[in-house]
């Protein structure tokens, strides 16, 4: 979770449990939106319909038109919101699938706030897996809503008890009379009607769109056909585009500039400081990276970073052969077992800093006029993205107009406390004067350069097994930058740690009675962020990797040694075993040519998922030829969303596996495009994903973020069966690694 | 001098600088929007057009060489295998966050193209090119495998 890290919101809202707050919450909100203080559109009680007026409430829309549009709070970035949010609320309505439609919510809290980040719903905002979690509740209640309100407003128009109306498939039908209504007809006599707050929701059993196996996507067409718009697609009259030129050393400041010569390259309209470097604004992106090329700075680097990648991981190893560190989990003792132990293990693991890199590279457009800043990004954070964008502009956050249009990726990079792309190009409006609307394109070489990467981090393990093959000991330093310190989010650490830092620990994932994590957090300039997983995209590497060589060394089956590490986690033993069975682990594998098996299980934003990867090594490649997951995330809302979101985060994990890596020189990042920061790409996709799911009767976790956990140690693990090398740096490379073996 | 561009069969005139890169003219100035950029260096293929029929990198090339060529972009592919390769797309949903999206199916409806019955090493050789963040890579495999299915011409019996 991004910041989910409020292990029981409930307990800061005494005697209300987490799903409770957020019905009455709801309902409240409800309230208010339908005396016309949000959406406008609810008439009050009484009031005449206006002809063609819709049922609108704060999360869905019925237009005479017969369209259902859900009011999304969270931005589509590929992870499916757009589709599972109006499964749920059309589930409830019993629309027709055909009918619903989807729209971005404007930026307002507590109304569109993120429920699963803080109780309050303080932050409108997508991350942390958290969209279908905290929508549920919300969702079902807004479509049981504006369900009994369609069915009111059917019973009054033709004189007939409520209780002897149906409504299924966006047909609301009165048997004995034979009288039927679509949604639109009635919604404008609907609207009239008072907000019922005592609805009663279905039993999952009467479910019919939510769990539908191939419920389709309501985006594909549109981004099959080039019809979907991104921030970068937007144009406005007069618009122009600009680019930024930024220190080439993290935390470098503009000193001076001289833009004679980028003012001589045709199309170029201004240059203009801004907080963060110089911007050059040209009539179209040509004009300005031209300018920009011809732009001289001259950058005040005494604050900058200027180490190299290699001398912070060797300050890393020293820090962490030091006392200082901050317990993040301790039970009983670990030292004093690790002395005991029959047999110890001992373990360094590197990871470096890696780049989002989504597609789309950081883009936002701003209209300045008086009193008014409008913003049109792929927003992650909309009300964080509001009051930065305000700042730059120097008006108040309800002055600044936020469009989220559909986000071109994201993986976490658009979601920053600085919301660095929206203020920089709110700062680029604002000093040239709002004379124009302005669209601010990174290039690519931007925004691998950029920062906010996924901290480096070091981790030293030591682990003790008893002669009968059990952990009795597990002692594990990790030292990476915090990406809380230094924001608001700092309020959020506890004792002084960063839980994005250490989430998903050994003591966290398995039963052990001797565990000590500790914490190290060296400080540098270069900015780090949430990448997609966030801790766990470490912390589950090291931890399925130490846990798979326990196994060997005890001489047990990798799979049942963690079962028997997992009585108290019954949801993992579930995962693992459906894995395992649809994996034919029972089977011995075909060993030789190479070939090997591995496996891996996490729980990351309360979802487990367990993975088995087959690989082939020939050379110093690694071939992932068959991965099998299976995955618990409670209620499958929509079973090809999850299929698709386990694919993706299978292939976001295996592109930093074999190839992710931001490295530095002396303070400049040495890789600039996907020439040499490679990831990957079809050929290295495995030939065979099946994704398993468990079936379960518990609300909704996240999917986005989940499937990418398992997939790196599982495939580790592959590499080791194979080969004996024991692979503990990241990204993989098989030759090192048996060098440093032989 | 005005450049003469020939974009999904209409001509235009454009008072642009001939290096400009062929992207940048159909999106800043055609308003052509559905062809994406994404790295500047052909690294990636979220800019891919048809030049004369053949996948082409938009954004490294100059719109001076285009100059009585036929482009076209996601908005004007009519081909029946840019049809075969979108409907498939649609049924199989390929797409997640989208943004590469108009560069694989125009990648891959070249490949059909010219290849009406591709294997897997195939459609690894001609999308390789075609970066897609979101790893939509075994939905595209099996979507172009659909597609050629589908397609007029598609071997008896496997017409799905």
């Amino acid at each position: 979770m991004y910041f989910r890290h409020l292990k029981d919101p409930s307990s800061l809202w005494p005697g209300l449990s987490a799903s409770e707050l957020t019905r009455r919450q709801f309902l409240k909100l409800t309230t208010i939106a339908g005396a016309g203080l949000t959406l406008g559109t609810m008439l009050p009680e009484g009031a005449s319909a206006a002809a063609g007026a819709p049922l609108a409430t704060p999360f869905v829309r019925i237009d005479p038109d017969n369209t259902v549009t859900v009011v999304s709070k969270h931005v589509e970035a590929g992870q499916g919101v757009w589709t599972g949010l109006p499964a749920i609320v059309a589930d409830e309505l019993d629309a027709s699938w055909d009918q619903m439609r989807v729209e971005s919510a404007p930026a307002k809290v507590p109304l569109y706030g993120n429920f699963a980040f803080d109780p309050k719903g303080s932050v409108q905002g997508t991350g942390g897996s958290t969209a279908v979690a905290n929508s549920w509740m919300q969702l079902r209640q807004a479509g049981a809503t504006a369900r009994a309100m369609l069915v009111q407003a059917a019973a009054a128009q033709w004189k007939v008890p409520a209780g002897d109306i149906t409504v299924s498939e966006g047909v609301v039908a009165h048997a004995a009379s034979g009288k039927k209504a679509t949604f639109g007809e009635l919604a404008s006599r609907a609207a009239t009607l008072p907000v019922p707050t005592d609805v009663k929701l279905k039993d999952p059993s009467q479910f019919k769109i939510i769990g539908r196996d191939k419920l389709p996507r309501l985006d594909s067409h549109a981004k099959s056909f080039g019809k979907q718009q991104f921030a970068i697609d937007v144009m406005l009259p007069g618009m122009m585009t600009a680019v930024v030129m930024r220190p080439p050393r993290f935390g470098g400041k503009v000193v001076s500039f001289d833009a004679t010569k980028t003012k001589a390259v045709p199309g170029v309209v201004d240059v203009v400081q801004i907080p963060r470097g110089v911007a050059v604004i040209g009539r179209d992106m040509w004009a300005a990276k031209k300018g920009r090329e011809a732009l001289q700075v001259t950058w005040d680097e005494s604050a900058a970073e200027t180490r190299g990648t290699d001398q912070i991981m060797t300050e890393y190893k020293q820090l962490a052969g030091r006392p200082e560190a901050v317990t993040a989990a301790k039970a009983g003792d670990a030292d004093a077992n690790l002395k005991s132990a029959a047999h110890t293990l001992d373990a360094e693991f590197e990871f470096p800093y890696l780049a989002h890199a989504p597609m789309e590279p950081l883009t936002a457009v701003c209209q300045l006029s008086p009193g008014k800043c409008e913003i049109w990004a792929g927003c992650q954070f909309q009300t964080i993205d509001q009051v930065n964008a305000a700042a730059a502009s120097g008006l108040k956050p309800d002055q600044v107009v936020i469009n989220t249009l559909a986000a071109g990726g994201t993986f976490g990079r658009r979601a920053n406390a600085e919301s660095d792309y929206i203020a920089e190009v709110a700062s680029i409006a604002k000093a040239s004067g709002g004379k124009y609307p302005v669209r601010l394109i990174w290039t690519r070489e931007d925004d691998v350069t950029g920062g906010r990467y996924r901290p480096m981090n070091y981790h030293h393990i030591t682990a003790g097994l008893s002669k009968d093959g059990k952990i009795v000991a597990y002692k594990q330093r990790v030292v990476g930058q915090s990406i809380m310190a230094g924001t608001p989010f700092a309020a959020m650490m506890k004792d002084g740690v960063d839980p994005t830092a250490v989430e998903g620990h050994a003591g966290e994932q398995y039963d052990l009675d001797n565990v000590h994590v500790t914490w190290s957090q060296p400080k540098s300039a270069v900015p780090v962020l949430w990448w997609r997983s966030v801790g766990h995209s470490h912390m589950s590497f090291s931890k399925e990797v130490v846990i798979d060589e326990l196994a060997e060394a005890a001489g047990k089956d990798p799979v049942a040694f963690r079962l028997a590490l997992l009585e108290k986690h019954p949801k993992h033993a579930g995962v693992l075993k459906l894995a395992a069975e649809k994996a034919g682990w029972d089977k011995p594998f075909p060993k030789g040519k190479g070939r090997g098996r591995g496996i891996a299980v996490q729980e990351s934003f309360g979802t487990v998922v367990a993975q088995v990867a087959e690989i082939t090594v020939k050379g110093d490649t690694i071939t992932v030829d068959r991965v099998v997951c299976a995955v618990d995330c409670g209620i499958a809302v929509n079973p090809d969303v999850i299929r698709a979101q386990m694919q993706s985060g299978i292939g976001y994990g295996l592109s930093a596996a074999l190839h992710g890596k931001i490295t530095m020189t002396d303070g400049h990042v040495d890789q600039t495009n996907f020439h040499q920061y490679t990831v990957l790409r079809i050929n290295e996709m495995p030939r065979v994903i099946e994704v398993y799911t468990v079936p379960s009767t518990n609300p909704p976790t996240g999917v986005g973020e989940p499937g990418l956990p398992p997939i790196a140690p599982a495939v580790a693990n592959a590499v080791r069966a194979a080969t004996g090398i024991k692979l503990r740096k990241l990204p993989f490379d098989l030759a090192a690694a048996r060098t440093a073996k032989a | 001098m005005p450049i003469k561009l020939t974009v999904n069969n209409q001509s235009h005139e454009l008072d642009i600088d001939p290096d400009m890169p062929l992207l940048w003219a159909i999106r800043d100035h055609l308003q052509l929007t559905g062809t994406k950029f994404g790295c500047g260096m052909a690294l990636c293929g979220a800019c891919t057009v048809h030049i004369d029929g053949q996948a082409t990198r938009s954004c490294v090339t100059p719109v001076s060489a285009v100059v009585g060529k036929s482009v076209t972009t996601i908005e004007g592919l009519g081909t029946p295998s840019g049809k075969a390769i979108q409907d498939a797309w649609v049924n199989l949903d390929v797409p997640q966050c989208g943004y590469c999206q108009s560069g694989q199916i125009m990648s891959a409806s070249a490949l059909l193209a010219g290849n009406a019955k591709p294997t897997d090493s195939d459609i690894d050789s001609a999308m390789a090119g075609n970066i897609c963040r979101c790893a939509t890579y075994a939905r595209i495999r099996n979507a172009i495998h659909e597609a050629a299915t589908a397609l007029p011409g598609a071997p008896a019996g496997t017409k799905g």
